[in-house]
């Protein structure tokens, strides 16, 4: 009964869906408020159902109803319970229902926020979001039901997929979602807004919040995924340059240049056109994300299923969605007036600067995604392309954006001075120069690139520092003023820095990890020792254990420095036994922002097992730098200025402060 | 400066940056790219010793020898040539005998291949994408041969890829 009612609820959401992508925007059109009212009510009421639609398959899965096919194949009933309730999204249907949730969610959430919003603007992006709901509806409706029913349900589900039977798929998919399907908003006012013909500052203001709000998600969703599959795969990787992973980073490298072109908009009225366009590319680039994960073009953990139909119906909502936004704006763009002019060097100029490489080094990554794909269906002959290809091309588009980083945000609006900022950041070069002389005194001439690249990494460090000392004039105030001035700036430029900041952070993890990184891959027998990175690892043996759905068995290494006992890792191997799959546990040791690293191998006739042992210096600054970005992101969100609602003349301080919050 | 002057600058730098993008792009794919091949396609197409390729096939059943110091030996067939393997290190956790395979390195003298590193993107009952084409291309493999009672299946382990060194 329960599924049933699901699917019920689904329909109905896809009715209101039908009706929303219609009647607000007639209304809009005829300027009649009665119509688009209509809007808010249905957005929410969308929500309501498909909230009760998700509910009623994680209910199936609670409770181990096994008569719905999607439960059969993806859950056991001997799974802990926070397993059976992720696992709802660990597969196919599951997912894209969660994607359409967080839709209707972001829908419901525009009616809500978005009161003070002009009702014709309002109506319009409602109008196109519900657009992007009826096609997803569709695809589930069509071809991913996860109601499905079996005639004569089996006693036992084919268990999850033990690689996902962790914390990780808790987080990860949910906030992957809530960045790729928070740009549709972006994607809905910039439709909206090209559909008016009319575009300005506040609609900047609008837009800023929410994308700001899905590159938070993405981005932590992004580095979620990469710490999950550094310690769930026993590779002691966190970057493969895998083309799913791939299509996380295009819209993440759309989005972020998409924030920063907004804030040229939203302060200079310039970047119209421009800032329209990479709304609609995130989200273009985020539903070609969708396609290669859901469409099974794709081999990989990610993909769940590959069934043609499905990739021919995702095929063609990417078609719908992106030629017919790209054709409006082809169509309606000239219609955007320009804005605010402003010299090369300025503010704006760099802010140019950064869209500029951030979309060129996403299109490297689109090609080196795609490409193959493309050869493929033309010719026939299989390639693959790697990590190096994209270390020759993405790393070299990423490096004048690190170095113009710490510049922009010194530049003046309209007019900026080089040379003048040059000098201001002269400290953060000092800091820069000392890191790499350093380096290379320490590592030698061995790692040629490593110095420069924590040369780099420092350099942006200090950037983002000495923006806040600038701006709070440390040196001609003293500390006392200064400090109280640094607390007084805007929490979007606090945001900056702490963003800035973050990046350096990760370059640096990166680099560090990438060039010191060491590994043994020895066999051992129980007594043995290896020793790494000044760490000797003694291995005690091994014990068989029992899991709730799985065999294990796990080993002890007791780890110790100068003779002295620091840690006992115990790495495990676990056996599912209903799909016959094995998954390697690591176990870590965290050690300042670096980590020991164990995992193992085959067991050796000879009773030996193989291990694989890593130190990985300085590598939780990756994602670490990331959960900084994401601070960032999170304090400029709360900046007072973008919370209040359209812009109002300076002279109305008082109107301006009672504005409802966003 | 003028607006149509600023214009220019700016189309003039967006070019600038997309022919470096282009130049780049183009350099990688001289070198970093690796085609795949089943052991017909390398013993067909005569790929010169030193090329990296991936090779994909199935791991033949009692050609598997493991020695000192994790080295392996195996054989990758697709039924119709069958090209033998070195390789030193750890294994994913599915590779056994019987099963689809995909190994990337280099041929050496005498059509041996050495691996670098050992791909195993499969589950007890799923095949590389690359292989199963390939074996349907030698006939030996049917659609849904080996798969469970349902046809969508899951995908398996993760891209296993070893870390190059």
């Amino acid at each position: 009964m329960i599924p049933e009612a699901g699917h019920y609820a689904l329909v109905l959401a896809l009715a209101l869906a039908l009706f929303q992508s219609v009647v607000p925007m007639a209304g809009a059109r005829w300027r009649d408020a009665t119509l688009m009212q209509t809007a808010p009510v249905t957005a929410l009421a969308q929500f309501v159902f498909v909230a009760l639609s998700f509910a009623a398959l994680t209910a199936s899965y609670v409770t181990s109803d096994f008569s719905v096919v999607n439960v059969y194949e993806n859950s056991h009933s001997l799974m802990p319970l926070i397993y059976k309730m992720t696992s709802v999204w660990g597969n196919h249907e599951g997912s894209m229902l969660l994607w359409v949730l967080i839709l209707a969610l972001f829908g419901a959430a525009v009616a809500v926020f978005g009161r003070n919003l002009p009702d014709v603007l309002r109506a319009d992006v409602l109008a196109v979001q519900s657009w992007i709901a009826v096609a997803f509806y569709l695809f589930i409706l069509l071809t991913s039901n996860p109601f499905l029913r079996i005639a004569d349900p089996p006693f036992e589900g084919r268990d999850l997929n033990p690689i996902l039977q962790d914390f990780g798929l808790a987080v990860h998919p949910p906030l992957l979602y809530l960045g790729y399907v928070g740009f549709s908003i972006a994607f809905s006012f910039a439709v909206a807004a090209l559909i008016e013909g009319r575009i300005d500052a506040a609609w900047a203001r609008w837009v800023r919040p929410w994308t700001l709000a899905a590159w938070m998600a993405l981005t932590l969703g992004i580095a979620m995924g990469s710490y999950w599959a550094y310690y769930e795969l026993g590779w002691g990787g966190w970057w493969f340059w895998d083309p799913v992973e791939n299509a996380s980073l295009m819209p993440w490298l759309a989005g972020t240049a998409l924030l920063h072109s907004a804030v040229v908009m939203e302060k200079r009225d310039a970047l119209k056109v421009w800032t329209v366009l990479l709304a609609i590319l995130a989200f273009s680039l985020s539903l070609i994300g969708t396609f290669l994960v859901r469409s099974g073009v794709l081999t990989s953990v990610h993909t769940f299923a590959s069934d043609p139909s499905r990739g021919v119906f995702i095929l063609a909502i990417l078609t719908l969605f992106i030629g017919g936004s790209l054709t409006l704006f082809a169509w309606r763009a000239p219609a955007l007036r320009q804005g605010g002019i402003f010299a090369p060097i300025s503010r704006e100029g760099a802010l140019v600067f950064n869209n500029l490489f951030l979309t060129t080094a996403c299109a490297t990554v689109f090609v080196g995604t795609l490409y193959p794909l493309a050869l493929e269906a033309l010719t026939g002959e299989k390639i693959s392309v790697g990590p190096p290809f994209f270390n020759l091309t993405f790393a070299p588009l990423f490096i004048p954006i690190l170095i113009a980083m710490p510049m922009g945000p010194l530049l003046a609006w309209k007019r900026g001075d080089l040379f003048a900022v040059a000098q201001r950041l002269l400290a953060a070069c000092g800091i820069a120069v000392i890191g790499v002389a350093v380096t290379f005194a320490l590592a030698g001439v061995k790692a040629v690139l490593a110095p420069f690249g924590i040369g780099l990494a420092l350099f942006a460090m200090a950037g983002a520092v000495t923006d806040i000392v600038e701006r709070s004039a440390l040196r001609s105030v003293g500390v006392g003023i200064a400090a109280r001035r640094a607390i007084g700036l805007p929490r979007s430029a606090w945001g900056t820095a702490f963003a800035h900041f973050g990046i350096g952070m990760t370059l640096l993890g990166v680099v560090c990890e990438t060039t010191w990184n060491s590994e043994r891959i020895v066999a051992l027998r129980p007594g043995q020792a290896v020793s790494i990175a000044g760490y000797d690892l003694t291995f005690d043996g091994m014990v068989p254990k029992t899991g709730p759905n799985y065999r294990e068995v796990a080993t002890r290494f007791v780890v110790r420095r100068g003779g002295a006992q620091v840690a006992v890792l115990e790495p495990s191997k676990r056996t599912f036994a209903t799909r016959s799959m094995t998954t390697t546990e690591a176990a870590l040791m965290t050690h300042g922002a670096s980590q020991l690293y164990v995992s193992l191998g085959d067991t050796n006739s000879d009773g030996s097992i193989a291990v694989r042992i890593y130190d990985k210096p300085l590598v939780l600054l990756i994602w670490l730098g990331a959960v900084v970005m994401v601070f960032g992101g999170l304090l400029s969100l709360s900046d007072r200025r973008l919370r209040v609602g359209a812009p109002r003349r300076r002279s109305k301080p008082a109107v301006l402060a009672q504005q409802p919050a966003e | 400066m003028t607006r149509k002057q600023r214009r220019l600058v700016m189309i003039g730098c967006g070019l600038a940056v997309l022919a470096l993008a282009v130049g780049l792009v183009l350099n990688a794919m001289r070198d970093s790219i690796v085609f795949f091949n089943s052991p017909t396609d390398v013993v067909e197409k005569h790929i010169q010793t030193g090329t990296r390729i991936r090779l994909g096939g199935m791991v033949k059943d009692g050609s598997l020898v493991r020695g000192d110091n994790l080295q392996i030996r195996f054989v990758v067939t697709d039924g119709a040539n069958d090209i033998p393997v070195n390789y030193q290190g750890i294994v994913p956790d599915l590779f056994r005998e019987g099963q689809g395979v995909v190994a990337e390195g280099r041929i050496e003298p005498g059509r041996t291949f050495k691996a670098d590193s050992i791909l195993a993107k499969h589950d007890e009952n799923y095949m590389p994408r690359e292989v199963a084409d390939a074996l349907k291309k030698q006939g030996r493999w049917q659609e849904n041969e080996g798969k469970g009672e349902r046809v969508g299946e899951k995908a398996g382990a993760p891209a296993n890829a070893e870390p190059r060194k």
